[in-house]
């Protein structure tokens, strides 16, 4: 019998990978839910205001765009719209190529992940370099990200302290001081020496134009102080309709991703430098990136598009913490993952239909998500999506015969006093299965069909 | 998942759907149901026809054949009376997947209704008949797994409350209990080795807290846990919430099961 690729994967991760990723999952997961329920009276209803937010949001994004584009113009910031990652690239190559420039600094950006925008500019001869730490990590291993939040999240430093020696960052030393002061001080001269600064944003206000970003290193700062350009990579669903509505926002999204009040940097840029100020990035650009997206807003599904990334879902899923973000193959894992990845894929959905079914279903993904989004309920819908498709599905039952049975009574009471053979047969010989995995690691109890029914009839009347 | 719009409880006659986990394997459960539910004055009745309630074809995507089987379900449970279920993934079932996977259908309308007069046990019981004490005795040390279909209803907070009442009985928390066990039906069979690890690591942190017996009110939980503990030859007593309620009334300690 054939087992899914994720439960494969699962089977062949290194425990010291499991124990890193299930170590971290669970201390982010108590702390969130000690701080917010410390914290606030009821979390949940908060939860479900900010979904609502988010919500009319992605409702509305048909206004909304052209209002925050209209913004940024006016703030003297280009705008520019990417249906695909290839355009999307193309736009960021682009800029960089009329400005002669060759360098650029990378902000963390999930974005920039899925379009596989670093791999794309150094092929055509740029340099792009992550200067989050994690990120960079990613970059030096040639490695992928593992959680949305904390990339490295698979990784032990033992394992950072041998790359850093490999790539001549120093002598092996694995105290994680030593090794963010030696990324620190490798990363310092290129920000300097860089012409482009690229972020992401994490919302995008259409009242103001203002784009937010949050980091806990500062590294999003460092890219847009000494470069002259600045380029936001921005996903069309982070627009918000208000300013107001970041206040609640950004409360729920520090204390969700990392279990703090407010991430230690929060940036509200409106725009390249003004003329009075300083320094900063002289020429800015907003590309806006569907890539799937609009199709995602036109599904059952579009509820997944108010997510703000917090990684709170990963942290609290079971499935995650056996399996880490790699056993997903898409650059968004977990619960989140579970469902963006194969939508975003349009019509090569099959591909990843089987991510889906990754989920006992339990429901703890919904519990925490900060913009309340049921994520069981679309796992459900895309299941039976590539159920409607006919995408085959290793180790899920067919479900016809059983349906009949459990449709006609007498039938059903036939196959309960048939189903007693199970106690006088090894599980395996029986033409079933789903049965073999399940004897294989569990003992059946003892069939008793019909027992319940006959002492219904027997009983003497209550 | 919260069963919100609920039909207020009217009489004390209820249908009890019995689940095809007690139909195959857990009658002492299903008859601990009737007995509880009769020592609290409510006639039981139990539609015959009654088979299963479409989860298994609905979790795996095949929504035309969950949907057969809901429909007879619906059929099956005509009537105004409140739907009693020992298992809180099926009365979920009821009360929320169906309405998933009926929203685009004609019938819509009758499967909300059955969903509205769908109670699990324990949340029947205490919020349902407003019986938040559980009288008798029942010796033990007990740990309650939380199942996970009934997150954001009043079940598990109705099942703690009636055990932390009883005479004689010890409840114990153990540790990450909001974490699933790991069966979700079709789930554990697709998924073994993450469905088997999930199970050992809920395992680990009940062992740790030594309960006599672990208690839930989804037996299928139960029926997981329970399986894995014993074939890895460290069996745990295992009891539905029924069970332990009807052995209290017999001022015992726990019954087989
Ligand atoms: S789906 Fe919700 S919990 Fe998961 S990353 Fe997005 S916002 Fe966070």
């Amino acid at each position: 019998m054939k087992f899914q690729p994720i439960d494969q994967f699962a089977a062949t991760l290194p425990p010291d990978k499991r124990a890193s990723v299930y170590q971290s999952t669970k201390a982010t997961h108590e702390k969130r839910t000690k701080l917010l329920f410390d914290q606030f009276a009821d979390p949940n209803r908060l939860r479900e205001i900010a979904g609502g937010i988010k919500q009319h949001a992605i409702e509305n994004l048909d206004t909304l765009l052209p209002r925050v584009e209209a913004k940024l113009k006016a703030n003297g910031v280009r705008v520019h719209w990417a249906a695909t990652a290839d355009s999307a690239c193309a736009t960021v190559l682009g800029i960089m190529r009329a400005r002669g420039a060759t360098r650029m600094v990378k902000a963390k950006t999930m974005v920039s992940e899925e379009i596989e925008l670093a791999p794309y500019l150094e092929k055509h001869g740029m340099e792009a370099l992550e200067t989050d730490l994690g990120e960079f990590i990613v970059q030096i291993d040639h490695d992928h990200p593992s959680h949305i939040v904390r990339p490295i999240i698979h990784k032990n430093r033992r394992e950072i302290a041998t790359s850093f020696e490999r790539e001549g960052l120093g002598a092996y030393d694995d105290d994680p001081g030593t090794i963010t002061r030696r990324a620190r001080h490798f990363l310092r001269h290129k920000y300097l020496a860089a012409d482009v600064g690229l972020t992401g944003a994490n919302f995008i206000s259409a009242e103001s134009g203002r784009i937010v970003l949050v980091t806990n290193e500062g590294n999003s700062r460092f890219c847009l102080a000494a470069t002259k350009c600045h380029i936001a990579l921005v996903g069309i669903e982070k627009v918000v309709a208000r300013d107001r509505d970041l206040a609640l926002l950004l409360n729920l999204l520090g204390r969700s991703a990392t279990a703090q009040e407010l991430t230690a940097y929060t940036e509200f840029i409106s725009g390249p430098k003004a003329a009075a100020q300083p320094d900063g990035p002289e020429e800015m650009h907003v590309i806006f990136v569907d890539n799937g997206r609009t199709e995602v807003l036109a599904s059952e599904c579009r509820e997944i598009l108010r997510c703000i990334r917090c990684g709170a879902c990963l942290n609290v899923c079971p499935v995650y913490r056996q399996v880490s973000g790699h056993g997903y193959r898409s650059v968004y894992p977990g619960p989140v993952g579970a469902v963006l990845s194969p939508l975003l894929l349009g019509k090569k959905f099959p591909q990843k239909a089987d991510l889906a079914k990754a989920s006992s279903l339990c429901g703890a993904c919904h519990e925490v998500c900060p913009v309340n989004i049921p994520i069981p309920d679309l796992l459900l819908r895309l299941r039976h999506r590539a159920k409607e498709e006919s995408v085959p599905s290793p180790g899920t039952p067919p479900m016809g015969a059983w349906a009949l049975l459990a449709s006609q009574p007498t039938a059903w009471k036939a196959a309960l006093a048939g189903g007693r053979v199970l106690n006088y047969l090894p599980a395996k010989l029986l033409p079933v299965p789903a049965l073999h995995t399940w004897a294989a690691t569990h003992t059946l109890p003892p069939w008793r069909g019909g027992e319940f029914r006959k002492w219904l009839r027997q009983r003497p009347k209550p | 998942m919260l069963n919100a719009e609920r039909t207020p409880l009217t009489g004390k006659r209820v249908q009890l759907m019995a689940t095809c986990l007690c139909d195959a394997f857990y009658d002492d459960l299903a008859v601990a149901t009737v007995q509880v539910l009769e020592h609290l004055g409510v006639e039981v009745v139990f539609p015959e026809a009654q088979t299963c309630c479409g989860q298994p074809a609905f979790n795996g995507g095949d929504w035309a054949a969950s949907r057969k089987v809901v429909r007879h379900t619906v059929k099956t449970f005509a009537g105004d009376e409140p739907v009693v279920v020992p298992s809180g993934s099926c009365a979920a079932m009821m009360f929320h997947g169906a309405l998933l996977e009926f929203e685009k259908e004609p019938d819509l309308p009758e499967v909300e209704a059955l969903g509205r007069r769908t109670w699990e046990l324990a949340d029947f019981i205490v919020n349902g008949l407003g019986v938040k004490t559980w009288p008798g005795r029942f010796d033990a040390t007990v740990a309650l797994h939380r199942a996970c279909h009934t997150r954001g209803t009043g079940s598990s907070e109705a099942a703690a409350m009636l055990l932390r009442s009883i005479a004689g009985l010890k409840m114990v928390e153990f540790g990450e209990g909001e974490q699933c066990c790991g069966f979700g039906g079709t789930f554990s069979v697709a998924f073994p080795n993450i469905s088997t690890a999930m199970g050992d690591l809920k395992l680990d942190h009940i062992r740790a807290v030594k309960p006599d017996v672990l208690v839930s009110g989804d037996m299928s939980c139960m029926m997981h846990l329970g399986g894995l503990a014993q074939q890895e030859g460290k069996p745990i007593k295992t009891q539905h919430l029924a069970q332990v309620l009807r052995d209290a009334l017999r001022g015992g300690v726990a019954s087989s099961g």
